[in-house]
Parts: C-alpha cells; structure tokens; sequence
C-alpha cells in the first residue's frame, strides 16, 4: 500500500488511466482515425435530426413563432437588459448562500451532547427547505410576508427574492458541504488535534479547505441552479429575464423572446461549467504527479474515530 | 518539571471499544531520554495504547502522568497536553493541501503563536536536518513515502515535545525507504528524545531500545532489556511470538 510515487511502472498505469478517462467527452486515444470516425458519426446523427425537424409539416409555423429574426431583434435587447436583475439576484444570494451554509454544516457537525439543540435546529431547517418546493417558498415569502405590512420590513419584492432563494440554496449547499466535510479521513482530523491545534483550528486549517475543494463541482451545480431558479422569482413581481420575456412574448404574439432567454441562460452557463472544470484539472495537476489524490497511502489508523474531546 | 519524575508514567490502564477490552490494565514507566519499544501481534493494543497517551481516545480507567502532571485528570486542558507529545502515524497523515513547510509550520504558529517567519524557519532548520529543505514548496503528494513520514516526523518535532510516540512509522513503507525513517529515529534517539515506539522492526528494536515491551491481548506480558528480551524471552507467549518473527525473516 505504497504511494504510487515509489513505483514508476504504477504510477505511468495511473497516468495512461487518467488520460484515457479525461480525453475530452471521450473521444478517445486512437489518434487520426477515432476523430474522423467521431466527426461522421456525429454528423450524421445530428445531420439526420436536422433534417427531420426542418421537412417537418408544422416547421414553417414553428419558425415563425419560436425563431422568428424579426422579433428576436427587437426583444433580445430587453431580455439581456432584464438578466442584470438575474446576475444580481443570485450573485447576492450565492455569497449569503456560501457563508450561511458553511455554518449551517459546521453546526451539523458539533459533536458532543451539549451541541444538540443546535444540530436538531441545523437538521430541522435543512429538512424543511430541502422538501419544501422552491416556488412556494417565494411566494410566501415575497407575497406574504410583505402583507403583513409589519413596520420596518421592506416591501422590495427583490429583496425577499434574495431572502427566499437564499434559505432554499443554503439547506442544499449545507449538505454539499457536509458530505465534504465528512469524507476527509478522520485520520487528517487525529492528525491535527495531535499536533495541539483546537478543534475550531482543525476545521479552519485542515479539515475545510481539504472539503471546499473536493466539493467545487457539485457546489457549482447548486450555483447552476440557482441562475436557473431565479426565474422563478417572477412570480412575485420582479421584472427579470422571464418575466420581461413573458412581456415581449405577449406583445408580439410570438414565442420567440423564451427562445432568446433560453440563449442568454446557455451563453452564461455553459462556459462558467467548462472553467471549473478547468480550474479543477489544472488544480489536481499542479498538486499530484500521476499519483492518486488524497491522503497518502490507502492505510487507515487503527481504531474508531477520534474522541469528542 | 520535577526532574526526576519518569517522563511517562502509566497506571492501570483499561480502553475498550464497545466490548472488546483492548487494553486491560497497562502500568509503564518511561524514563526521561528512555527508548521503549513496543511490540506484540497486530490487535495487541500497542496503537490504541499510543492513541490513548495522546488523549486521541478517552480511556476508561487508570491514569497518566507526563513528567509529574496527570493528563488524564478531568479539566485538564487536552490542547495544551498534546502541545508535548508528539505523535507520528503509521499513514503519515500529512494535510495533502498544505505545502511541505507549511504542514511544518502550521501548529507552531497556530498553536504556540509563532510568527510566520520564526515559524518557516523553525521549519526550514528542521528540514533541512533531513535533507528535505529543497522540498519545502511541493505537496506532500509529490514525495515518496519515505520522505512524507520523515517531514511528518519533524512536524511533529517542531513543537518541540517532551516524547515522541511513533505508531509503526514504517508499515507502509516499501522496505528500500525504511532505513531513512529509522536513521533519522536513530539520531533522535542519539540525542536523547524520550520515545514510545511500537514497531514490527524487531532488530531495529533490539538496537535502538533501552526496553522492550511485549503486549499481548492489552497487556504488558515482559519487559526488559532488549538483549533479554531477544534472546532469553520468559514467557511461553513472548518466544512463541518471536518464534514467529523469526521464521518470517523478520529478525
């Protein structure tokens, strides 16, 4: 059970098993003759559902209505305007988001009897969000609340879309975390507390950092969905991208200005993907040489897990 | 600091995990700059013994004394505690997202509050005595094994402790880097470092320690000078045990 490092001929297997398995969208490692065999076969599967959507009998209609030039010239303006409500929305949100359910975990995570109330609390909202759907959460919120007409609580509709989006994506980036938090190696937290450091010092230095980074990929899907879901906040009269495209839709009598929000949500999303994931590789590169990642050999220590103390 | 007092000191010592009694009644004293290695078959209790010393395991019953203080007394502060007891693991367990010098550093500045540069060269000086300062900026990953359990073995050196508890440091290492961990153990001991050492390296043993201790099911069976030990073992279960090393080559 020695680190790769110490075994060149293991350690060039895990490099030509990690080249395989990163090959963009697995095309392969046959050189010349798998890209052209790639290249034809696509063409022909998306050639061929080209064809059969554009010799459609409703296609003309269709065009005209989802995908009409005219009138994405004159809405797409708006509708790219009407985003910056979206981009800030969940921009605000996502930073309330990061820091709130990082609390929400470590308060999952206290360990002892004391700490109870807080972990019942932490797991009670967790629960309560996570099964609540999200559009109920913003109407009632964003409609009811504000008739309350309590003093001293803003009506802006913006911000109890901020408010609403946030307690939905904290309880479940929270569990994102948690399950970060949970699979560095007990033997990394014996480690720290062994050296001195408190408990509070060993989450801070060893055990989150170590966390935050194994969980990036499906942080950014809740990221992802949260762009997505700030849709949703048209409901309690926000004008944002889908409302503003409603608007257009109405007025032209055409569905071409969903066809261009649709656009917008692709253009933003799809490289914001595509980085972190290059972000990703780059980060394993720079830190592991063809050696598995992780907390060098694959021996645990012995006994259970370390001691509430 | 009451100069005399042993640098370890172990009464009744009883752990058990559930209900499997894995120490059952342990008493050892280790003297001030004293060498004791433990050895015994897999599950005899040596790294739960080492575990415990740390405070990483509540124990059930007993006591322990380091140099006069009863570390297992209630309120006791355990940060403070492990602050002189170093532990190296079997696993290295370095923080894979720290840099060499950083793992090195990091208590040393987070918990005695060292500056960061009195704490880098703390660690550079450390380094460096093991010939390791040119990897002071790589990853943990990027190094064999050998060389991550020697910079584990000085980061637990960097806070300067009373002893040294060593938990089978060379398990996982591939044989042909064995011999570096235990030149540097060697030199440590050379300089009068109080250790705790369970091992399987039983010739390692016999040289470097001035007792062996021999556990069985969670309890020291014989203890005595390694020369002893090896070669006029009394007890049936002691020369049964060495027997068995014996044929596996290991001694």
């Amino acid at each position: 059970m020695t680190p790769g490092a110490e075994r060149p001929p293991g350690r060039a297997r895990v490099a030509a098993d990690r080249r395989r398995r990163r090959s963009r969208l697995g095309i392969g490692e046959g050189g010349g003759r798998a890209l052209v065999v790639a290249a034809v076969s696509t063409l022909i599967v998306f050639g061929g559902l080209g064809l059969v959507v554009v010799n459609a009998p409703g296609w003309p209609q269709v065009q005209d209505k989802f995908l009409n030039g005219r009138v994405f010239a004159e809405s797409f303006p708006l509708i790219v305007s009407a985003f910056w409500v979206n981009v800030r929305l969940f921009l605000i949100a996502e930073v309330f988001i990061l820091i709130l359910a990082m609390v929400v975990a470590v308060a999952r995570s206290l360990p002892g009897p004391a700490f109870f109330p807080v972990r019942l609390l932490a797991t009670i909202y967790v629960d309560v969000f996570r099964a609540l759907p999200g559009v109920l959460v913003i109407f009632i919120l964003g409609l009811g609340i504000p008739s309350l007409r309590i003093p001293g609580l803003p009506a802006d509709p913006f911000i109890w879309a901020v408010v609403a989006l946030t307690l939905l994506y904290t309880a479940y980036v929270s569990e994102v975390y948690r399950a970060g938090i949970e699979s560095v190696h007990p033997s990394q937290e014996a480690a720290a507390r062994s050296l001195g450091l408190n408990r509070g010092q060993a989450l801070q230095y060893v055990l989150l950092p170590q966390a935050v980074r194994r969980v990036i990929p499906p942080l950014l899907n809740d990221f992802i969905g949260l762009q997505k879901d700030t849709a949703l906040v048209s409901f309690i009269g926000v004008v944002e991208i889908f409302r503003q495209s409603q608007i257009r839709q109405a007025g032209a009598f055409n569905f071409t200005p969903f066809f261009a929000t649709a656009l917008v949500f692709l253009i933003v999303t799809i490289p914001l993907a595509r980085s972190v994931d290059w972000l990703l590789a780059r980060e394993r590169n720079r830190r592991v040489a063809g050696v598995n990642p992780g907390v060098g050999p694959g021996v645990t220590v012995a006994g259970p897990t370390v001691g509430a103390r | 600091m009451t100069g005399s007092a042993p640098a370890l000191r172990i009464e009744g010592l009883h752990k058990s995990f559930g209900d499997l009694a894995v120490l059952r009644g342990i008493d050892l004293d280790v003297a001030q700059h004293e060498v004791v290695c433990l050895i015994g078959s897999s599950g005899s209790g040596k790294s739960t013994l080492l575990r415990c010393i740390n405070l990483l395991e509540p124990i059930d019953a007993g006591r322990i004394v380091i140099e006069g203080d009863e570390i297992t007394a209630k309120g006791v502060d355990v940060n403070r505690i492990r602050r002189r007891i170093g532990i190296v693991f079997q696993a290295y367990n370095l923080f894979p997202h720290l840099r060499v010098i950083d793992n090195v550093s990091l208590a040393p500045r987070k918990v005695l509050g060292l500056s960061r540069a009195a704490a880098e060269a703390r660690a550079t000086e450390l380094l460096d005595r093991i010939g390791l300062a040119d990897k002071a900026r790589e990853y943990p990953d990027r190094l064999s094994g050998g060389q991550q359990q020697r910079v584990a073995i000085v980061r637990a050196l960097a806070m300067q402790p009373d002893l040294l508890l060593l938990d089978e440091i060379t398990s996982a290492l591939d044989p042909e880097l064995v011999a570096e961990v235990l030149n540097l153990i060697r030199e440590l001991a050379g300089n009068g470092m109080t250790m705790l050492i369970a091992t399987h390296e039983m010739s390692f043993a016999r040289e470097i320690a001035s007792r062996v201790c021999f556990l069985d099911a969670g309890r020291i069976l014989e203890i005595g000078p390694p020369a002893e030990m090896f070669s006029a073992p009394r007890q049936p279960r002691t020369q049964q045990f060495l027997q068995r090393v014996i044929d596996a080559g290991r001694l």
